[in-house]
Formats: structure tokens, sequence, C-alpha cells
């Protein structure tokens, strides 16, 4: 019984080492360089959508912060224009 | 704001709307395409990026050795336009090596050394934010090391050659490429001149206010 189940492990092990390239053949290396313009559509990338995501980016960048800066300069000059009207009052 | 602040805000207006017209009219780059534009707003922003490192770092440095409140201000106001014109960089950058390279990013020398660039900036804001009493002069501490890095992230290309374009490429540009570059370029500064001085503004309010509550107090 353990003979016959020694044999069959070893033939399960005989089985895997068979090399995978004999059951699959590897697909053929590209050996040159090949220009972005001729490779298939489906590898070709649009610039458009990047090029429109990056300028966007950059202008509500830059608008974002300068609405923040606008913003925080409002509520600062407010509470100053209140304090200082509040310290006349008290003055008179 | 100073007499020059509204003219200088024009000014960087129609700078701003007349630039799309001259990169659109800028040639195409031979084997990136289309793509390549991103130049024209990426190279701009990474060196106001680098700029407002350094004007951080030398503020930072005064008020450390002078302790001049103006400084202090000046390096906090560098340091959120830091953070402002790093992001910008950092995600003009990937969208355009997403085509040229095939990869968004790649771990070398020029873009980790420019986050970790970024990063410092917004440890510095963190730190200003919420570190409490002292926290200027730890966060003035901290800028140091963000102007240190900034030569690192410059020569960077050129010592440790990965798939970045070196510092050579902008003196050898065509005339028809430099001078869309040159000319955003020059927006961006003053924008950046702006901001900074918009900024300063709301820091000197605020210890104008402070003040205010301290005499209210008294």
């Amino acid at each position: 019984m353990v003979k016959r189940l020694l044999v069959a492990i070893l033939l399960a092990v005989a089985a895997l080492g068979v090399p995978v390239d004999t059951q699959q053949p590897e697909p053929k290396q590209q050996e040159e360089f090949l220009p972005i313009d001729q490779l298939p559509p489906q590898d070709q990338l649009p610039a458009a959508p990047l090029l429109v995501t990056a300028y966007c980016f950059v202008v509500l960048a830059l608008f974002a912060y300068l609405i923040s800066v606008a913003r925080r300069l409002g509520v600062v000059q407010r509470e100053l224009d209140r304090l200082q009207s509040d310290a006349r009052r008290g003055g008179t | 704001m100073p007499k020059w602040f509204f003219p200088g805000a024009i000014v960087c207006g129609l700078m701003f709307a007349v630039a799309p017209i001259l990169i659109a009219n800028a040639p195409y780059e031979s084997t990136m395409g289309l793509v390549q534009k991103i130049f024209y707003v990426h190279l701009p922003s990474a060196l106001i990026f680098l700029l407002a490192a350094v004007v951080c770092g030398v503020a930072s440095v005064r008020f450390l050795f002078g302790g001049n409140p103006r400084h202090d201000r000046i390096a906090w106001a560098a340091a959120e336009l830091v953070v402002l014109f790093g992001i910008i960089t950092l995600v003009t950058g990937p969208l355009w090596a997403r085509k040229a390279w095939g990869v968004w990013w790649q771990w070398d020398v020029r873009l980790t050394a420019s986050l970790m660039g970024w990063m410092v900036a917004v440890a510095y804001l963190l730190l200003r934010k919420y570190g409490g009493p002292g926290s200027d002069k730890l966060a003035a501490g901290l800028a140091l090391f963000g102007m240190a890095n900034v030569p690192f992230i410059y020569i960077s290309v050129n010592y440790w050659r990965t798939i970045h374009p070196t510092t050579d490429v902008l003196p050898t540009l065509p005339p028809s490429m430099g001078f869309p570059v040159w000319f955003t370029f020059a927006t961006f500064f003053l924008l950046f001149i702006l901001l900074l001085r918009m900024r300063v503004r709301l820091e000197e309010q605020r210890a104008q206010l402070d003040a205010l509550y301290l005499s209210a107090d008294a």
C-alpha cells in the first residue's frame, strides 16, 4: 500500500516537472523599436484627455487658492472693522 | 494693498489670457506630439515651486536669527505657495509621463526629491496650524530642510541619469518653443508675487486683529 502511494507521488511529481514550454509556446519577442503611431489602436493612449486634465487642474488649483485667500482676507477684514467700530463706540 | 498690486493683477490676468494662444501656436514636439504641451505649465510651475521653497527658507533663516515677525509671515505665505505650485507640478508631471513614458510615476531621484520637498512644505503648514506656541521656530527649522532640498532636486537629473530629462533641455529649446515657456514662466512668476503679497497681507491683518484683542482684554 505504502509502495503504491510512493509510486503515485513520484509519478505526480514527475508530471509536474514537465517543462511548461512544451505545453504553451512563448509569445514572440519584439526585437526592435516600434514608433508609437505604428502601434495597434488599442495600445495607443490618446493625448487630448491627459492634456485637458492637466490644464484644467492648473486653472482650478490656482483659482481655488485665489478664492481661498480672498475669502480669508474678507473674514479677517470684517472682524477688524467690527472690533475697530466697537472700540470707537466704547471710547465715545 | 500696495499701489502696484492692482495694475500687477491686471497685467497678470492679461498674460494668463495670452499664454494659451502662444502655447497653442507653438510647434509640436516630434516624438511626443500633443501631450508635450503639458511642458508649458509643468516646467514654469516646477521652477516657481523651487523658488517658493527658497523664499520660505531664506525668510525662515532671517526670522530665526533676526526675530522679525515680517520674515515669519513671508515664510508662512511662501510655504503655502510651495504646496500650491508643488501639487501642480506633481499632478501635471504624471499626466505627461503616462503618455511619454508609459507610466504615471517613477521612483527616480528628481521625482522622489520633489515629492519630499512638497511634503516638507505640507509638514510646515500642519506644524503652524496645530503646533501651538513655539511652532514658528520649529517650522522655520523645517523650512531650512525644504530649502536645502532645492539644489538637490535641480541637479539630481544630471548626476543620476534616469528617465527624466536633464537640465539641458531649457537652454537648448528653439525660440518657437522657448518663448511660450518663458512667457508662461513670467506669468506664473507675477502670479507668485501677487499671491505672496496677498497672503502676507492676511498674516499682517491677523497680527493686527490679535493686537486689538489683546488691547481690549488689557
